[in-house]
């Protein structure tokens, strides 16, 4: 089951590292990672996620916990959270077709940062449902470079 | 206190601390630190070797319960600790590592010596600290120690660039220390003792399983008390070995890979295993999933991560040993609780009395050193506050076997990692903190080679350990599964061109005696124990001896194999007469 972290850590250097590593070291894959300081510059927020089985996740957290620079560890996939992820599309288009895309990305609420002779770079945020949804229908054009951020989320309460 | 370096600081630090002793080797990046510690009342044992350094600040954590310290160099000085280091993370000791580091400002740029310790150690420290500012020198010290010794302990390293250890502070010791990220629990969930009371109230047929945690806990009392309330069988693992007093009727022993077949059988009988200070080894369980399948486990750690991991538990406490196990005994005796294991002790001891380790009815040769006899006669002549250390491999499990040992922080071994070359070095810091007390380091040929060298600093501090050297000119314990396993196949397992031991002990100013038979070896044992300072007892041993029982690799604890069975003429079990049992899976 796919299960999106988060965790509160000393802002610090080498913190990542230690989350990281004790997460591939304990077999996992990351499937996506992101981090940043919180209001309190002296703590991070990273947000993990990971696919693991209920017994081995269990196992990734109580390690996650033992760690010294870790504050605390939220499973967001348990309690109702909202999940958004920011996505850099780089389309490949002629000029005489540019406007489908421009619908597409405001169909999407996306915004259009970047204009080119042959292509258009495009800012869309929001859940996975979402964006893999704009994904899909952008490759029916020449999709030439995606740049995903990385899972973010919040509890809703 | 006024101004001083951050050497200085960290040696005030150090102090402040009441470090007695410490461990290490200098070198270009620490020599402000090394400057320091020469005005120091602390005693500095200097090693021969990095790794040495490590494991003989290990032996004194151990023997004594205080944090081990030790002091290195940049580079190659801090990348040999890293065995050491990586030995007392997997066994839980506490040590705080402090290595020189290239002055910041080169900190990256591949200078001479540099090596990034803090990321090379990541995966086997408890936490560990870059300093970079020599105003956090006092409170990091503070910190490293506090997280090295309390919880579940384990190392904690220091990176101390030099020009943070040149630079000047105003040094005043911290009196507190206050981690908003590390809070360990210490008492236990008082729902959970009464649910572990309940459990224990309706077993039958209980077996309390001790580890290391007991040790480490200070709790070898209470949980005694506990037993004798329960008057359950107790089993001991490598590392709790010393947490019970091996001449208690309800104390079995050794278990797992060459536990006894008792203990075997003991926990695939019980309906209820006590676990306490443990984390189910794959060496304790064999198979995970045929593991005591009868057995509800109530599961006692200060390690909420050990709890589950491997065996899941029925009843998981995560708390203090001492405090969880005195408030079980409290909470049965609130109810009146009377144990009714009379069968089940005398089921125990029936198969205690027809599988023993050795008997003497074995068609051995009567002239040759067998191991179990040699340890046998070396544990009858130990005092109760001697202190044992093994290196890694048979001699390790037969000292496991034989020996007994009755107090807590006597019997010294890499359980975890299973680090040859940590008996000796760890011999030289048990017999540096216990200088009234026999140490004596039961070691292999093999093993005793890989760190050699400390031979001179047991000279040169005048630690008199005494180092029984089970010589059988081959790495016997890879050989023995290369015999059974591997169809004799005995690749790299030979060490051709041994020194000659004696000669080699003796140019590092040691004593020395070599013996080949059995009548040889009283004697020598009673000469080993009385001759003061080092001493290498060199016993000639063969190679094709094997240490039974043995549950092969991934196989269940009812497949051990090699077990004596008294009621069958005192017969191996399951062994071909030669070329080993049959082959079964897993590596090792």
């Amino acid at each position: 089951m796919r299960h999106v972290t988060s965790i509160l850590v000393e802002n610090k250097p080498g913190v990542l590292s230690r989350v990281t590593g004790l997460v591939s070291r304990r077999g996992f894959n990351i499937d996506s990672l992101s981090v940043a300081p919180t209001e309190d510059p002296n703590k991070s927020r990273i947000t993990v996620v990971v696919v693991a089985d209920e017994v081995a996740y269990e196992q990734i957290k109580k390690q996650l916990n033992k760690l010294v620079s870790v504050y605390k560890v939220s499973d967001l996939t348990a309690e109702a959270a909202i999940e958004r992820e920011l996505v850099l599309f780089k389309v490949g288009v002629e000029p005489e077709r540019r406007g489908e895309v421009i619908e597409i990305a405001n169909v999407f609420r996306a915004k259009i940062v970047n204009v080119g002779h042959d292509a258009i770079t495009i800012e869309a945020t929001g859940d996975a449902d979402k964006l893999t949804a704009m994904e899909e229908l952008l490759r029916t054009y020449q999709l030439r470079q995606i740049t995903r951020t990385g899972i973010t989320a919040m509890p809703r309460d | 206190m006024g101004k001083m370096t951050g050497a200085q600081a960290l040696v005030a630090s150090l102090e402040a601390e009441g470090v007695e002793c410490l461990f290490g080797y200098p070198g270009g990046q620490a020599i402000e630190i090394f400057d320091a510690l020469y005005d120091s009342k602390m005693k500095f044992v200097l090693a021969r070797h990095e790794q040495g350094a490590v494991h003989e600040a290990d032996g004194y954590a151990r023997a004594t319960g205080r944090t081990g310290v030790v002091v290195v160099t940049s580079g190659p000085g801090a990348v040999n600790t890293v065995t050491g280091i990586a030995t007392a993370y997997m066994d839980s000791v506490p040590l705080v590592v402090i290595t020189g580091q290239v002055p910041t400002h080169v900190i990256g740029t591949d200078s001479f010596q540099e090596s990034d310790i803090f990321g090379i150690t990541l995966p086997v420290v408890k936490h560990s600290y870059l300093l970079r500012d020599v105003a956090d020198l006092p409170y990091t010290i503070k910190k490293a120690f506090h997280i090295a010794s309390t919880g579940r302990p384990g190392p904690v390293l220091v990176d101390v660039p030099s020009d943070v250890a040149e630079a000047l502070v105003d040094f005043a010791c911290p009196q507190d220390v206050n981690i908003e990220s590390y809070k360990p629990t210490v008492r236990g969930n008082k729902k959970q003792i009464r649910q572990a009371a309940s459990a224990l109230e309706a077993s039958k047929r209980p077996l309390v399983l001790l580890g290391g945690g007991v040790i480490t806990a200070q709790a070898a009392q209470p949980v005694s008390d506990l037993v004798h309330a329960l008057q359950a069988p107790v089993l001991a693992t490598l590392m709790g070995k010393g947490a019970f007093p091996a001449e208690d009727p309800l104390y079995l022993g050794a278990v797992g890979m060459h536990g006894s077949k008792y203990s075997s059988m003991a926990l695939d009988a019980c309906d209820l295993i006590l676990a306490i200070g443990t984390h189910f080894s794959d060496r304790v369980t064999g198979a995970f999933d045929s593991f005591a399948p009868q057995a509800k486990l109530v599961h006692i750690d200060i390690d909420p991560a050990e709890i589950g991991k491997v065996i899941p538990a029925d009843v998981p406490i995560v708390g203090d040993a001492a405090r969880v196990a005195a408030d079980i005994a409290a909470e049965l005796e609130a109810r009146g609780f009377e144990p009714q294991t009379g069968d089940w002790l005398a089921q125990v001891d029936a198969w205690r009395q027809r599988w023993p380790y050795y008997d003497e009815a074995l068609p051995d040769n009567p002239d040759e050193i067998v191991p179990e006899r040699l340890l046998a006669a070396l544990s009858a002549r130990l005092d109760a506050d001697s202190i044992v250390t093994t290196d890694v491999g048979q001699h390790q499990m037969w000292a496991n076997q034989m020996v007994e040992r009755s107090l807590p922080r006597t019997f010294l071994s890499s359980g975890g990692l299973g680090t040859m070359g940590y008996g000796l070095p760890a011999a030289i810091g048990a017999a540096l903190a216990y200088p009234d007390r026999q140490v004596v380091c039961i070691s292999g040929d093999g093993s005793v080679q890989m760190n050699i060298q400390e031979m001179a600093t047991a000279k040169a501090t005048g630690a008199a350990v005494k180092v029984l050297l089970m010589d059988n000119g081959v790495l016997g314990m890879v050989r023995q599964w290369q015999g059974l396993f591997l169809d004799g196949r005995f690749a790299a397992t030979t060490l051709d061109a041994n020194p000659d031991f004696c000669k080699l002990a003796e140019a590092y100013g040691w004593n020395a005696e070599r013996i080949e038979s059995w009548d040889q070896v009283e004697p020598a044992l009673d000469r080993m124990l009385a001759t003061p300072g080092p001493y290498v007892l060199d016993c000639a041993m063969s190679a094709d001896q094997n240490v039974y029982p043995m549950i092969p690799p991934g196989a269940t604890l009812q497949e051990a194999i090699g077990a004596i069975d008294c009621d069958n003429g005192v017969v191996r079990e399951g062994l071909a007469p030669r070329g080993g049992a049959s082959k079964k899976g897993g590596r090792r």
